[in-house]
């Protein structure tokens, strides 16, 4: 079957077989492999991208589901090529990634999860943040910098 | 110079990573390529009966279906263990056949027994699960315990009673002597739970055959490319080892567990020659827990025993130590030199002895995972010194501090010499910044709350940089574990370093760049790390045992040693000045003293357009070495846990865990700190958390993040990291090591505080809320007793 939709601003289409996740079309069929699997019971976030401006579980969804609708994956979060989202920057400044297989999941989540509150006037504390973190699995940074990183990303959300 | 050693560098490769550019295995398409699918043993110990792959076969886009008989017949070799570890009675260990493919026997649930190639990931595994397999199911053992019992299963015709090795270190009639003579004994038996490391990224690999150049290509999540690459040409015979590339990209993580070399990379290369595709296999979650090696699982008693001062006289193990269905790659090591090496932690113990059977069991097989044998040591000696203290009614942190060693370098009676540390400030430190002396008042104060508060330490050493050749040779080991490294200064004077160590997180391309930097004064930026392909890079040993910096980036200085010379001999000789005379500073090599300099590049380019150089000197300006360890390094320290419990439902919470480590030299705090943080989550993962189960009947009840309990944000509290640091003086650098002290010190100390907040001792991991329920229930009972 035939699909279209908006992925990191542009119109794709593509012809996939109807059981295609939507994880197997952002990385297969598009090639777009920042968005990963870390696992087969939609536990642990690595597939985290937004859909219609939600953070989704792309292992969760197929890709059929997904037709007409506007898809961000962590290639797309910056403004443009040369820049980098807020969140992108404050992973990066408070080391809030070791090997980095979680990161676009986690970045993903972290965007969706800061808007959500801002937009809703809620404050973002740290024990909300590991509440929310609470479908992302990382085995590397004991999640200390993440949660850091995702309050320092708040704030520059914030002032951008 | 703000980039140097010390210096808290924003890391290189996070670019990459934040931006979904990241390359791992699995984001590598090759051309032609198709998709393996393995076909596992559902049975945990059977004999196969027949196999019939019709179905499959007839399956349209399966390109073949090849199956054990024929990767023997082609001459592939059995998956080896390689250290050798030798009984008590003098007899080599009993190594069974592990063969990539199964032949005649499975003996773990997700043995393989036959790949599918097939053109699309789905139609791999459709028809995986149409290949029939008959089996003639065998009776089944899990434990190492119930293994060694008469009558139990048995798994390996040369393994008889399932006894992989009958080992012991230390003088057993002296230590029996001195606990016999001892003021007070204490008892205790010990469980160190069975965990699957999990790292990330699921293991991948894709294989590609050139017939054209009979020239093999294996990109795979490896923490060791060359190691790989050797053992799959020498002892598997896959391809020759100059006609096998293998390229270790982007790797999520390996906690070990991405050390070894695996049946589904052997199979996958074999099938590629076979078939004449690129063969890509990526593993599952659940195929994840089914076949990445297993950590731990150990079962020990330990006995220690004390004078009337409070000094330790001797302390006894007798370890089992389950190594599943066969002997990983380096599984024998784990529970003896780098487990009872380390038995004397951080004290002066004149007599030790220690006893360790390995065992095969229907299970996963078991080799190093983070920490690797020390944190079962370390659990061992820290649960028992806080339980002797808390039976002597003493001050566990002052039993602790009296028997500290004070003086460097100490020789334990297990191998180990301790060559530098200060435990007394760690603990010292740890104690400040966990505010030991409030304790109390938080503790009253939690009580007003309903909670049950409590505090314990673990007071950690372990041994890294693994390590000096010809010691771990006479132990045993079949390599050796220096490192490599080549400096290459080009012509316009940026620099690459190419490195035998394998970054998978660790942030290499930063902390290695951080020592050039500091070296040659340059910026980071104008020095590239190059790592992980065996076609790029020397011969190297890959990264593992927190041996990247101690070992790793002493090959790095050795090299530089090299290249420093070569352009102090070139600039002298431009400038007309004498060697001694020249520095290298401000990205320039100068007369010191003198305003005659060349820059930094200039001395690359006279290097290479070689107009003017010495006479009788070689062109160019790369130097390379190999560095071999003298020493083990010992890291160590003070860990500080407190925890409240509610007794009403068992639930824990950490709610301050305070961590002071000797690391020697630091490069980058935040990286350190960061390794701190990851492991110290793995070690209350470990005592709170993770648990593989498995049931009678050898089925794993854990295989999934629905069953197993990993970690999460929720679980875990901030950190409080600290460092209190002596040099270590075995290498260039005096760096330790700081990659699993986080993972094997923190499980004793999680535990010490949840048994002394509850009141009960008896309490295995991991203490999930239902077991520390139960111990409560205990408690009461025996209260009510009373
Ligand atoms: S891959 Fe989607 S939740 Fe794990
Ligand atoms: S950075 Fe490795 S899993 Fe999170």
């Amino acid at each position: 079957m035939k699909i279209a939709m908006t992925v990191n601003g542009k119109s794709v289409s593509r012809d996939v077989t109807d059981n295609t996740l939507l994880v197997e079309y952002i990385r297969d069929h598009l090639r777009l492999t920042g968005t990963h699997v870390g696992c087969d019971t939609s536990q642990c976030g690595a597939c985290v991208v937004h859909v219609d401006g939600q953070a989704m579980k792309s292992c969760t969804m197929l890709a059929a589901s997904a037709e007409g609708a506007a898809i961000t994956t962590v290639e797309g979060l910056a403004k443009s090529k040369d820049d980098l989202h807020p969140m992108q920057v404050a992973f990066k400044e408070n080391h809030g990634l070791q090997c980095g297989f979680c990161t676009p999941g986690m970045i993903m989540t972290a965007t969706d999860m800061v808007t959500r509150y801002q937009s809703q006037g809620k404050e973002l504390t740290e024990d909300a943040i590991r509440h929310e973190l609470e479908g992302n699995i990382c085995r590397c940074t004991g999640y200390h910098n993440i949660v850091k990183s995702i309050a320092d990303g708040a704030s520059k959300m914030t002032t951008v | 110079m703000s980039e140097g050693i010390g210096a808290r560098v924003l890391r290189k490769e996070d670019k990459r990573f934040i931006t979904g550019k990241g390359r791992y295995t699995d984001d590598i398409v090759e051309d032609n390529q198709a998709y393996a699918a393995f076909v596992r043993s559902p049975h945990a110990h059977a004999r196969i009966v027949s196999i019939d792959t019709t179905a499959a076969m007839k399956m349209e886009g399966v390109e073949t279906v090849l199956m054990g008989p024929e990767l023997v017949a082609d001459g592939i070799g059995n998956i080896i263990c390689g250290w050798g570890v030798t009984s008590k009675d003098g007899s080599p260990m009993n190594m069974g056949a592990w063969s990539a493919l199964a032949t005649e026997k499975v003996r773990y649930v997700g043995d393989a027994v036959a790949i599918v190639v097939a053109d699309t990931k789905s139609l791999a595994k459709l028809a995986a699960e149409s290949v029939v397999v008959t089996y003639e199911e065998l009776p089944v053992v899990v434990g190492s315990v119930e293994a060694l019992e008469k009558g139990a299963p048995q798994l390996h015709d040369n393994a008889p009673g399932n006894l992989i090795f009958d080992w012991e270190i230390g003088d057993l009639a002296p230590t029996d002597a001195a606990l016999a003579a001892a003021a007070h004994v204490t008892e205790l038996d010990i469980t160190n739970n069975r965990l699957a490391p999990n790292p990330m990224e699921p293991r991948s690999a894709i294989a590609t055959f050139n017939e054209a150049e009979d020239h093999y290509t294996l990109y795979t999540t490896s923490q060791n490319p060359h190691v790989a690459r050797l053992v799959l040409s020498a002892f598997y015979n896959v391809a020759p080892e100059h006609k096998l590339r293998v390229i270790a990209p982007d790797v999520g993580g390996g906690f070990g567990s991405k050390i070894y070399i695996y049946p589904e990379e052997i199979a996958c290369l074999w099938a590629a020659m076979k078939s004449g595709r690129s063969i890509k296999w990526t593993s599952d979650r659940t195929e994840a827990f089914l076949t990445d090696a297993h950590g731990r699982d150990h079962v020990s008693k330990a006995k220690i025993g004390f004078d009337k001062d409070g000094m330790i006289v001797g302390l006894k193990v007798e370890t089992k130590a389950n190594l599943g269905a066969y002997m990983s790659l380096f599984s024998s090591a784990v529970p003896t030199y780098l487990y009872a090496t380390l038995l004397s932690g951080q004290y002066n113990i004149a007599n030790i002895y220690c006893n360790v059977q390995a065992v095969y069991t229907n299970t996963v097989p078991v080799d190093a995972y983070r920490g690797a044998g020390r944190p079962e040591a370390c659990y061992v000696i820290e649960r028992i010194m806080e339980t002797a203290a808390r039976e002597m009614g003493v001050d566990p942190s002052e039993l602790r501090a009296k028997n500290f060693v004070t003086s460097f370098p100490h020789q334990t009676p297990v191998i180990m010499a301790y060559d530098s540390g200060d435990f007394a400030a760690n603990q010292k430190q740890a104690q400040d910044a966990a505010d030991v002396a409030g304790f109390a008042v938080r503790k009253s104060e939690a009580a007003t709350r309903g909670k049950l508060r409590g505090l314990g330490y673990s007071n950690y050493i372990e041994a890294c940089g693994i390590a000096p050749s010809a010691a771990v040779g006479s132990l045993g080991a079949g390599v050796g574990l220096w490192e490599s490294a080549e400096v290459r200064v080009n012509p316009v004077g940026t620099i690459e370093i190419l490195t035998g160590s394998h970054s998978h997180g660790q942030g290499h391309e930063t902390t290695f760049a951080q020592i050039v930097a500091e070296r040659f004064d340059l910026p980071t930026e104008n020095i590239q790390i190059v790592h992980g392909d065996t076609d790029k890079v020397q011969f190297g040993m890959g990264t593992y045992g927190s041996r990247s910096g101690a070992v790793g980036m002493s090959a790095i200085v050795k090299a530089m040693d090299k290249v420093e010379a070569k352009v102090k001999k070139i600039a002298a000789h431009v400038l007309e000045a004498g060697e001694d005379d020249i520095v290298i500073e401000g990205g320039a090599v100068k007369v010191a003293g003198t305003d005659k300099q060349m820059l930094w590049h200039e001395v690359g380019l006279a290097a290479y357009t070689a107009h003017n150089i010495p006479e009788g000197m070689e062109p160019g300006l790369k130097e390379s070495a190999f560095y071999d360890p003298t020493n083990f390094t010992f890291p160590a320290g003070c860990y500080i846990c407190e925890v409240e419990v509610d007794p009403e439902t068992g639930v824990t919470e950490v709610v301050q865990f305070v961590a002071s480590d000797d690391f020697g030299t630091i490069i980058n705090p935040m990286i350190v700190e960061g390794q701190v943080h990851g492991g110290i989550a793995q070690g209350i993962g470990q005592a709170m958390f993770e648990n593989v189960v498995y049931d009678d009947a050898g089925q794993q009840l854990s295989a999934s993040y629905m069953d197993y309990t990993m970690p999460r944000a929720d679980d875990l509290p901030n950190y409080s990291v600290h460092h209190s640091s002596t040099t270590c003086p075995g290498n260039p650098l005096g760096m330790k090591g700081c990659g699993e002290a986080g993972a094997i010190g923190s499980p004793p100390a999680v535990i010490n505080a949840i048994t002394d907040a509850i009141g009960n001792n008896n309490l295995s991991m991991p203490a999930t809320p239902a077991a520390v329920w139960t111990a409560l229930q205990d408690v009461s009972i025996k209260l009510a007793a009373e």
